[in-house]
């Protein structure tokens, strides 16, 4: 399968790099020179070359240390990809009018073989249209700031996914009173403050809220009237998906709005939506969260099932089955059967997801299984 | 994404819920919290009570009662009705005065407020000089008089509130004539009774504090007669015929004084200490009824021997020879006795005496020998042992409904035969469209069974679970065991003790199949009693049987409470509900679910660590699960109990300091009391709670996790037949919800009946559904093929629901503190949910399905979901589609007792305590209200009386 490449015939070793390129199903194997891999364009057309597909747009992408899908689009990337792929490179193609932008770096390793079906199936993407408008960076969607386009200078809003991570959220909540202008002059207003980060928690690792930034929204509601009580509710009971806007008490490090750059990682998809208000944020959030959280129902098999919409897509596996075995293995994921509960059938497994191609109906529209 | 795109206003849709839903606070049951004022109209034959919240309430017969708010807020400190009219006054502790009217309007009386006054004084004079402390509604209706601190006497024209100032009785006006050696020891003294002559209404009897009476005539401003008392005076009262007054003093003494035109200073006739020689209490009121056979009758309240019975609250009743001092269980509010009102009668011929004490109302049957208690209709101390929990069965089969009134009937044998005395007014509700028994739960291990058709709560029966168990109350003590001679002749009445034998007999669940007469209670240590309805007393033995719901789990020790010691042999029970089988829980935690099915003769039950299922038939522990997170360590040492230590340690020193009040009687100066028990525990709560108050109030936020405690805490249970395994056959089904959301389903095989005794009942995990929010489940639903919610056991059998649909498929819904969902049966597959916590911050507590009829159309009906939020809200959700359709604002959101208490019926009515003794009770629906509705007419009175007072009124207006 190796071909030669630009008549590197010398040592192979730590000069040359495997490439292992992947087209619908149909793989390719050649080498790159690390030390001089060439510009974007010229890979494209490589890509293009060995794929035998010249006149085809196609989306590159790559997977990398941590197993996740990111896009090679440009030089820097490019460079990037080359630089850290150890051993081999792996690129994914991807017909560009059926490209499904969302399989890039939505997840950690667990999930690796959705992002590959995502990636072989784009057509199970139909029913959550992403609106695109610019091409998606190279960024991995952890916690992060969002919406910094359609909100005041002044505030913040701040996206913590609880999943992939064994971190608690980690902060603490207080009434308190901050001081607002109204036409009647300023007047003290009770208001919900962020009071205390636990060591190492989400909210302390990542930095994105600190102690007296006040409360304005959860997932797109605002907190005003609400009581300490019902904000605490409100954000245990959106704490796989958890939208806080906040006006931080530190004000200094506000996100300038016109200096940004390209590659900022202050961006996410949901900065590109035609959104402006918080309900339509909210819409969007809310769409989205219906295919975070799914129940588990154990049958008396014993199998321990994500629960499936009563709608089922019925869309074809077909294609998984041509994942190479050993993408799943090296995934590391297996069904633990560690909490033995009495009854002999009933192993719960939180970290369940679908291996056998009989259980089609478990896939969903989302296939991103966040458990 | 749907639900947020505004759903279109269906006008059809939006119409129908008009006629649909309707919100209505209809009426409070129970006895008023903190009551402080009683008055009583024999004109109307109603009674008014107030109380420290400034409510006032008005009762008659059965059903008929009016309730009126004060703005302010303040404590009613006296109600005085208008003579012959429909109005009363009330004084609040502010100083404020209001009169009250019942007017008629569209077909019934309305109580409202019409005036508001507050006396006011020159400026410059202390506030004490217009300080009302009594108030007297002349019979001429058109004047009150308005006696002060300052001694001074106002007078003020009704209904205006305007002053007649010239008409004022100073008290420098009374004391003129008073010789000098007794006027000077007694300046300034405060008015403690007015009080009118009952013959001649142009004469006034004054009573200041300090022991001075006048007589003070109206139609000449002066005194005529002065009766120089020398004790501190309490209270006065008039003998029928005016010839006499009795007056009563601080020192528990009372003194009778003539009065006749030739002496006009006279000395007292008689005075005496009813309970010297020793040191006694202060009599505060007093009555002296005529009767027929000339021997009177004297009541009073208090005046104890200070030392050794100082603590009593005590009416004592005289009659000849016979004296009772009856002994009520708190502090006695006020009193009064209904009496012949006619005028022309010639004697008072006393019937009955009515006492308001805090915490219940007493009547007393004075024309009964042996002066037997009334049982009242309303105004039931639903608290005379703390309300754990309750449970409301509508729509009861009028053959059970007699059973239990007859089972109840023969605990009433010492109750009085009268008729309730206070029969004023007149009901014009319609009849209640169907027999509903509500069902308290008590601390004292007792169930209380009330008729909650209509407006009056009525207690019909009273269920005690203590017989069962052996507990360390000694049988022998009886605070009635008093010998012949015993002196004072104290005798306990009413029936308001708060004081818990144990606290582990405490009710937790309740579940009364209205078919079959089956009832299953469990209670605070892990105790399943069912029973079953007997018309006779029997004799039996009660079968035990134990669930260790800890199974397998080894090396936990349960740090809480012990179960209850069972008697053994043979237990006597009397008529109506006797237990036949106990089921205890191991661990013997508090039960926190519970579910019969009759028809199965199915008992399941579930405490903190697990779930069991008991066959009562065959008398047979099916199965049990244990929902233990094995890391859950709170739950495993039962903290519940450990929180509850010190209330228990409290009662168990009330319980202490009742014994030695009883048998140390003749001790003197017993070595606490409870008064100031409460106190010191009061401060000890005051300094926690400010303590508490220095640290700031944080919350945590933190997603949900297996390992947090009390995930394995079992929320509820439910019973279903449906498809559980394959859409093709249906089977029973037992279905649990945990605090971890958690559901389990597991498949029951019941043997047919001709079998059922011989083949056992099997039971195998079926399903288990972990929701991902990890909420507590609270309810758990199962709807047939028509989208209809599962008939109740034996329902069908009596022919009172539709057969469930077994063709289309059914759905299961799931029901937790944050989230609805649907999900399709028998492969769980989700189907529709709402989300309430993320949206709106708020949480579930109570969830029922309700039938609502629609006020317009006969024939319409249909099933939601009624639901109390953890804010207070009610909300109304449709079935099966999970919209919200109605919102309303029930209970404050601080109360958390109250909500924690809501009961829904099946048809769209609930109950909620407003205090520990008040059930508020509201409407959702349109058409299933139970209000009050009844009409206050004047009765006709022309009588040479009035028309004598109205003269002579005018006489006096006209010479000042």
């Amino acid at each position: 399968m190796n071909r030669p490449h630009r008549g590197a015939t010398g040592s192979r070793g730590l000069s040359t790099m495997e490439v292992k390129s992947k087209f619908g199903a149909e793989f390719r194997r050649f080498s790159l020179e690390r030390s001089k891999p060439g510009k974007f364009e010229e890979f494209y057309g490589l890509l293009q070359h060995v794929h035998k597909i010249p006149n085809v747009d196609v989306l590159v992408g790559y997977t990398d240390i941590h197993g996740d899908l990111l896009p090679i689009n440009n030089d820097d990337n490019y460079h990037k990809a080359v630089s850290t792929a150890n051993p081999l490179l792996r690129i994914f193609l991807q017909r560009k009018e059926d490209a499904d932008y969302s399989a890039f770096g939505t997840d950690t390793m667990t999930r690796k073989k959705n992002v590959l079906s995502n990636v072989l199936r784009p057509d199970n993407h139909k029913k959550k249209p992403h609106i695109v408008i610019s091409m998606p960076q190279d960024f991995r969607p952890v916690s992060s700031i969002i919406d910094v386009d359609i909100l005041p200078e002044t505030h913040r809003r701040v996206r913590l996914y609880k999943y992939g991570t064994d971190k608690p959220l980690g902060f603490y909540i207080r009434d308190g009173s901050s001081v607002r202008v109204t036409p009647h002059g300023l007047e003290k207003v009770p208001g919900i403050f962020i009071s205390r980060l636990v060591p190492g928690g989400l909210a302390q690792s990542t930095g994105l809220l600190a102690v007296n930034d006040e409360v304005l929204e959860v997932n797109g509601i605002e907190v005003s009237g609400k009581s300490l009580d019902q904000v605490t509710d409100m954000m245990i009971a959106n704490s796989r998906n958890l939208i806080i806007t906040v006006r931080p008490a530190n004000q200094r490090n506000n996100v300038v709005r016109n200096s940004r750059t390209s590659g900022s990682s202050g961006q996410s998809t949901e900065s590109s939506l035609p959104s402006s208000t918080p309900n339509i944020l909210a819409n969007f959030l809310q769409g989205e969260e219906e295919s975070d959280e799914e129940d588990i129902v154990i049958e008396d098999s014993g199998e321990p099932q994500q629960i499936p919409r009563a709608t089922p897509t019925s869309q074809s596996l077909e294609s998984l089955t041509q994942i190479e075995l050993h993408e799943s293995t090296q995934n590391g994921f297996l069904p633990s059967n560690e909490m033995n509960l009495n009854h002999s059938a009933g192993s719960i497994s939180m970290e369940y997801e679908v291996q056998d191609p009989e259980h089609k109906s478990l896939e969903e529209d989302g296939t991103i299984i966040t458990l | 994404m749907r639900r947020f795109l505004r759903p279109g206003h269906d006008p059809v849709r939006e119409r129908l819920k008009r006629d649909l839903f309707q919100f209505n606070k209809t009426v409070e049951h129970g006895f008023p919290h903190q009551p402080s004022a009683l008055g009583y109209s024999p004109f109307l034959r109603l009674m008014a009570i107030g109380t420290r919240s400034g409510a006032i309430k008005l009762y008659g017969a059965p059903g008929v009662e009016f309730m009126g708010l004060h703005e302010e807020n303040n404590t009613v400190m006296q109600i005085h009705f208008i003579p012959d009219q429909c109005q009363l006054v009330t004084l609040l502790d502010d100083n404020s005065l209001h009169l009250w009217s019942l007017k008629q309007h569209s077909g019934t009386s309305e109580l409202r407020e019409e005036h508001r006054f507050t006396l006011k004084g020159p400026p410059g004079s202390p506030p004490s000089a217009t300080q009302v402390t009594a108030v007297l509604p002349h019979s001429s209706r058109e004047v009150l008089y308005l006696g002060t601190e300052s001694g001074n006497i106002f007078l003020v024209e009704l209904p205006s509130f305007r002053v007649l100032e010239d008409r004022t009785i100073t008290s420098e006006a009374v004391q003129q004539r008073v010789p000098e050696d007794y006027c000077n020891r007694r300046s300034c003294e405060l008015v403690e009774a007015l009080r009118e002559h009952p013959k001649n209404p142009d004469q006034i009897l004054i009573g200041y504090s300090r022991g001075l009476i006048v007589l003070w005539d109206l139609q000449n401003n002066k005194v005529t007669h002065h009766f120089l008392g020398s004790q501190q005076l309490e209270n006065l009262y008039w003998q029928r015929d005016g010839s006499k007054f009795i007056s009563c003093h601080y020192d528990g003494s009372y003194t009778q004084w003539p009065v006749s035109s030739d002496n006009r200073q006279p000395e007292p006739l008689e005075n005496v200490v009813p309970y010297g020689p020793f040191p006694c209490k202060a009599i505060s009121k007093i009555y002296w009824q005529t009767t027929k056979n000339g021997l009177p009758y004297i009541i009073f309240q208090g005046g104890m021997p200070r030392a050794s019975y100082g603590d009593r609250h005590s009416i004592s009743v005289v009659h000849g020879s016979q004296q009772t001092a009856f002994d009520f269980t708190s502090r006695v509010i006020d009193f009064f006795i209904i009496f012949s009102s006619e005028p022309t009668a010639e004697f008072d011929d006393p019937s009955a005496m009515v006492v308001l004490a805090e915490e219940e109302l007493v009547v007393i049957d004075l024309k009964t020998p042996g002066w037997p208690a009334v049982h009242p209709p309303y105004l039931a101390s639903l608290h005379c042992s703390a309300i754990t929990c309750s449970h409301h069965v509508s729509n009861i089969p009028l053959k059970l409904w007699e059973r239990i009134i007859s089972a109840g009937s023969k605990q009433n044998i010492h109750y009085s035969n009268m008729p309730w005395p206070i029969d004023g007014g007149t009901n014009v509700a319609p009849d209640p469209p169907q027999r509903d028994l509500l069902l308290t739960g008590h601390e004292d291990g007792t169930v209380r069974f009330w008729d909650a058709s209509g407006v009056c709560l009525h207690l019909l029966y009273k269920l005690s679970t203590v017989r069962v168990f052996l507990t360390d109350a000694d049988p022998n003590d009886n605070m009635n065991a008093l010998g012949e001679d015993e002196w004072p002749p104290l005798r306990k009445v009413g029936t308001f003790d708060p004081y818990s034998d144990d606290p582990r007999l405490g009710i937790q669940k309740i579940y009364l199949c209205k078919y079959s007469g089956y009832l299953a209670v469990a209670g605070t240590a892990g105790q399943v009693l069912v029973m079953e309805l007997n018309d006779e007393d029997a004799e039996h033995v009660v079968d035990h049987a134990e669930a260790d719901l800890l199974q397998d789990q080894e090396g936990y020790r349960w740090k809480g409470h012990e179960k209850l010691k069972t008697r053994d042999g043979p237990v006597r029970f009397e008529a109506g509900f006797q237990p036949f089988v106990l089921v205890q829980c191991q661990p013997p935690a508090v039960v926190t679910s519970l579910a019969l099915h009759s028809e199965w003769k199915l008992v399941a039950f579930g405490t903190s660590h697990g779930f069991g299922l008991f066959d009562h038939q065959q008398k047979r522990l099916v199965f049990v699960k244990c929902t233990l997170h094995p890391s859950d360590q709170l739950a495993l040492e039962g903290p519940l109990s450990r929180v509850k230590s010190l209330k228990k340690s409290l009662r168990q020193s009330f319980r202490r300091i009742r014994r030695s009040r009883v048998s140390s009687r003749k001790r003197r100066g017993a070595s606490g009391n409870a008064s100031e028990v409460q106190e010191a525990n009061a401060k000890f709560d005051q300094e926690a709670l400010q303590e508490m108050e220095l640290a700031p109030v944080q919350r945590k936020i933190e997603a949900r996790s297996a390992e947090d405690s009390f995930t394995g805490f079992v929320r509820t249970l439910y019973f279903a037949d449906t498809f559980l395994r394959d859409s093709s056959r249906h089977c029973p089904s037992l279905w649990a919800g945990t605090n971890g959301g958690t559901v389990y389903a597991f498949c029951l095989r019941v043997p047919p009946a001709e079998r059922r005794m011989d083949e056992p009942v099997r039971a195998e995990q079926a399903k288990e559904i972990q929701l991902m929010h990890r909420a507590p489940v609270v309810g758990i639903l199962v709807l047939d093929g028509r989208s209809t919610p599962l008939p109740e056991p034996l329902e069908v059998a009596h022919d009172l629901s539709k057969s469930p649909d077994m063709q289309g498929s059914h759905q299961l819904l799931v029901v937790s503190e944050e989230q609805f969902k649907v999900f399709t049966l028998p492969k769980v597959s989700s189907k529709l949910k709402l989300k309430l916590t993320a949206l709106e911050g708020c949480r579930v507590r109570k969830v029922t399905v309700a039938n609502f009829g629609s006020c317009k159309t006969e024939d319409y009906s249909e099933n939601d979901l009624a639901v109390l939020t953890n804010l207070g809200d009610i909300q109304i959700i449709s079935l099966p589609f999970l919209k919200l359709q109605i919102r309303y604002p029930c209970i404050r959101k601080e109360d958390v007792s109250g909500i924690a208490s809501c009961v829904f019926t099946k048809y769209g009515q609930g109950f909620y305590l407003i205090s520990p003794s008040e059930f508020e009770r509201f409407s959702l629906s349109t058409k299933w209200l139970v209000e009050p509705r009844c009409i206050v007419d004047i009765p006709e009175v022309i009588s040479n009386n009035h028309m004598h007072n109205k003269s002579g009124m005018e006489n006096a207006a006209r010479k000042s």
